[in-house]
């Protein structure tokens, strides 16, 4: 999505006719559920999931009458997904938007040192305290490529990045799972 | 091929999304790298991980109807815009089939899109749907009215009527929660046949008594009517004339219309 992305107060009235409603209903509701399980897993709360939703579709309401695409599901998970990152943008940083680096994004990084083995020694953790472990960039590909089993230029989509950006990042996201799963130290260098 | 170039390309070639060339060099590789075969083999095993042990969430009812309830005031907006309110009981006049029981009039009928009501025959028709799809049918599963009922009080501030019409091959298989304007209402749950029947109850207090707004949508019938204060949204894929039948009953359960 381009268009602004502060608050949505200040859009238009959001309006559906009945034949864009009976569109709305084919094309982008039937996501509601896929549009929530990405929140609550970028978000990592329900409260906060349903909240992102809810402001998620109604941005969707409100420009629905641009949408001239042919697949709802990427373009409503791209609201969706573009709605928490402002939210974890404002958790990470008081605000200021901070771009993505994948390079500087190691999961080291992101924990301190005696928790970076403490990672390392719980081998049995389960795959979803592991995920909650990554960067949101990363449980988002992974979210998409194996609970949505989108493809690649889908995920790019979504993402609003190259497919090269995709494959990266799902092969990063990978690595660093199986890092903090403690199965795969040896591929961490 | 140097094993780091492969190693990298391991991901994709597991999600089957390198091109042709890569895909085969990567395959040679791995018939003579056991590092990198070991790694496929990790990384498979956690994508099965991740899809067997993680929780897809689905939306909670209360999101699906605040989303709906946005959805129909967008709706709204845009039909009040469109049409006089004098000409929203026109349609009444084009109704198909009127049936008149006791206290209440009952219309079945096919009508043109935009009619007033439209919004909430589309909710109903998507509750019955989900209720179908979702496996969640009933949250109390009994035929006994007795126990259907009292089910209902303390979980919604109005007390829904239940009858069971298993004498007029109606039977009641259960009840459950759901939400329909914005607001917890009761859904009956009845068969027919093979057919489910749901009836969407609610207090409607304001409501011209026996005005009965119905229609035809997705191949579903959408039978409403009101009865003592009670909104009953009727909702099945069975055919109107059967379901016509069973709202008669609605409309006089004591059987004395
Ligand atoms: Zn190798």
């Amino acid at each position: 999505m381009t268009h602004e992305e502060s608050r949505e107060t200040t859009g238009p009235e959001p309006h559906l006719s009945p034949r864009e409603r009976e569109r709305f209903d084919e094309c982008v509701l039937p996501y509601l559920d896929a549009a929530y399980n990405l929140a609550r897993y970028l978000l990592r709360d329900g409260d906060q999931a349903e909240e992102a939703v809810q402001e998620a579709f109604l941005r969707a309401i409100r420009h629905f009458g641009g949408f001239r695409g042919a697949d709802g599901r990427a373009w409503i998970l791209s609201i969706v997904r573009n709605t928490c990152f402002t939210q974890l943008r404002r958790r990470r940083s008081g605000g200021a938007m901070v771009e993505f680096d994948e390079e500087a994004h190691s999961l080291e990084a992101e924990l301190s040192a005696p928790e970076a083995d403490l990672a390392r020694a719980i081998a049995s953790e389960s795959v979803h305290e592991g995920l909650g472990r990554l960067a949101a960039e990363f449980r988002e590909a992974l979210v998409l490529r194996e609970l949505e089993g989108l493809s690649y230029k889908e995920i790019a989509h979504v993402m609003g990045v190259p497919i090269g950006t995709v494959m990266s990042r799902l092969a990063r996201a990978r690595k660093q799972l199986l890092l903090a799963l403690g199965a795969g130290a040896k591929e961490s260098v | 091929m140097a094993s780091a170039h492969v190693f990298d390309r391991l991901s994709a070639f597991l999600d089957d999304e390198l091109d042709p060339v890569a895909s085969g060099e990567v395959s040679q590789h791995l018939e003579s790298c056991p590092d990198c075969s070991a790694a496929l083999a990790r990384q498979r095993e956690l994508g099965e991980n991740l899809r067997r042990d993680l929780e897809y969430h689905r939306a909670p009812d209360l999101l699906r109807a605040r989303v709906m309830r946005d959805l129909r005031a967008a709706g709204r907006r845009d039909a009040v815009r469109s049409r006089p309110a004098a000409q929203a009981w026109r349609w009444l006049g084009a109704a198909a089939a009127v049936i008149a029981v006791g206290g209440g009039t009952w219309i079945v009928a096919t009508l043109p899109r935009e009619r007033p009501d439209a919004a909430t025959a589309r909710e109903a028709v998507s509750g019955h749907i989900r209720s179908l799809m979702a496996n969640h049918l009933t949250d109390v599963a009994s035929t006994d009215q007795h126990t259907v009922k009292p089910w209902f009080s303390g979980r919604l501030d109005f007390s829904p009527p239940v009858t069971d019409f298993a004498a007029a091959n109606y039977p009641l298989v259960g009840g459950r929660l759901d939400y329909l304007q914005g607001r917890p209402v009761a859904a009956l749950v009845y068969m027919h046949r093979m057919h489910v029947i749901n009836v969407f109850v609610w207090p409607m207090s304001d409501a011209h008594e026996g005005i009965a707004p119905a229609l035809t949508q997705r191949g579903f019938h959408v039978i409403h009517g009101t009865r003592a204060g009670m909104a009953y949204w009727v909702v099945s894929d069975l055919n109107a004339e059967e379901l016509a039948a069973f709202a008669q009953l609605l409309a006089a359960p004591s059987g004395k219309p």
